[in-house]
């Protein structure tokens, strides 16, 4: 098996991320889709970090993670304050900064 | 360099993968949709770990699977189970345009690597050597030594960032026991906890409607999450039992209580 087939997953993966980022309108499943998106990439790098026999590739997944965990926590931290103010957690109602 | 047993895992697991990940697009209810992408996250646990990174398979499993997915979880139950999406375009065709840009991005990626020829690969046999999380601590703390020091300021900005977004100021006085049995004998509703569910005699169900005193089901006995997800389920109707209001089709349903013989007399 060559290891280019992990890049397929990963761009697979990476491309029903986008996808779920372009066509859901409830904010905690577009974040999901970032989230789904962040893994695809690190599945690339452990893929290249493999390819080249060199550890920095998973070393830069590892700080993926770690800024994807604090993004996380901000982004729910945000859902959640404009859910308890408006009363919905759909992307299309947050709309202040035009009305 | 991968072995056989490896592609096996990997024509297992990929195809699942995909669908779990469709799944997240799919799916009608958040819970779903969080379900599959925690499998996703599993899987690909499983998949660092056959590609030699076993450290970060195992940071993937506690930190998403464990700890972000478990707060998506969280969120979703505090937000609200019954928070679905709307099917209402706001911006005409963009269903479709999201549909077509989805694929044409994934038609683009795809082809890309197709076209790429990449070198056989070097495996992570020497950069292993003294165990895999050795070696990533050895760059980390070396060349990364300052990402390091700034991730970890991330880390502490993004908690009290969490902290202070979430914070509610206590704008009115404490709604304490005593103000909240005020309010309810002011507001004049009913006084009494809600009636439980289930008719007892027959079933013992939450999700079947108690039976009042006059054999109609009670609205209010079955919990608002079940009616909101539709899986209520209506009352028994029992021939036997005749309501005390429905004359029936042999004249009232109760007979009037007889009249004692002493009585008449």
């Amino acid at each position: 098996m060559d290891l280019s087939n992990y890049l397929v997953l990963a761009s697979v993966l990476f491309t029903i991320g986008a996808a779920t980022v372009l066509l859901r309108r409830n904010a905690i499943i577009v974040f999901m889709g970032i989230e789904l998106m962040l893994n695809a990439s690190n599945l690339a790098f452990v893929t290249f970090a493999r390819m080249h026999g060199d550890l920095t590739g998973q070393v830069v997944a590892f700080f993926v993670m770690v800024v994807a965990a604090a993004e996380v926590v901000v982004g729910l931290a945000i859902i959640v304050s404009i859910f308890r103010t408006r009363g919905s957690a759909s992307v299309d109602d947050a709309n202040l900064l035009k009305s | 360099m991968a072995s056989g047993a490896e592609a096996v895992l990997f024509w297992c697991l990929a195809p699942l993968m995909v669908i779990a990940a469709l799944g997240l697009v799919l799916a009608r209810k958040a819970v779903h949709a969080t379900l599959c992408v925690v499998f996703v996250m599993v899987c690909l646990a499983v998949l660092y770990v056959a590609q030699e990174a076993p450290f970060l398979g195992i940071v993937q499993v506690v930190v998403y699977t464990g700890a972000v997915m478990m707060l998506f979880l969280f969120v979703i139950m505090l937000v609200g189970v019954d928070a679905s999406d709307s099917l209402v375009e706001t911006i005409r065709g963009q269903r479709l345009v999201g549909w077509l840009l989805g694929l044409g991005l994934g038609a683009v990626l795809v082809g890309v690597l197709g076209r790429v020829a990449f070198p056989e690969g070097v495996g992570l046999e020497v950069a292993n050597e003294v165990t895999n999380p050795v070696g990533l601590a050895r760059i980390l703390l070396s060349d990364f030594v300052f990402a390091l020091e700034i991730v970890g300021i991330l880390l502490v900005t993004a908690a009290i960032a969490a902290l202070t977004l979430t914070h509610k100021q206590r704008l009115t006085a404490r709604v304490g026991q005593k103000e909240m049995a005020d309010a309810r004998v002011a507001g004049g509703g009913s006084l009494t906890p809600l009636p439980a569910p289930g008719v007892y005699a027959q079933r013992n169900a939450m999700d079947v409607p108690a039976l009042d005193a006059q054999g109609r089901p009670l609205e209010s006995s079955v919990s608002r999450v079940l009616r909101v997800r539709g899986q209520e389920r209506s009352a028994p109707v029992d021939p036997q039992i005749r309501r005390l209001d429905d004359p029936g089709p042999a004249g009232p349903a109760v007979d009037p209580p007889a009249r004692t013989t002493e009585e008449e007399s």
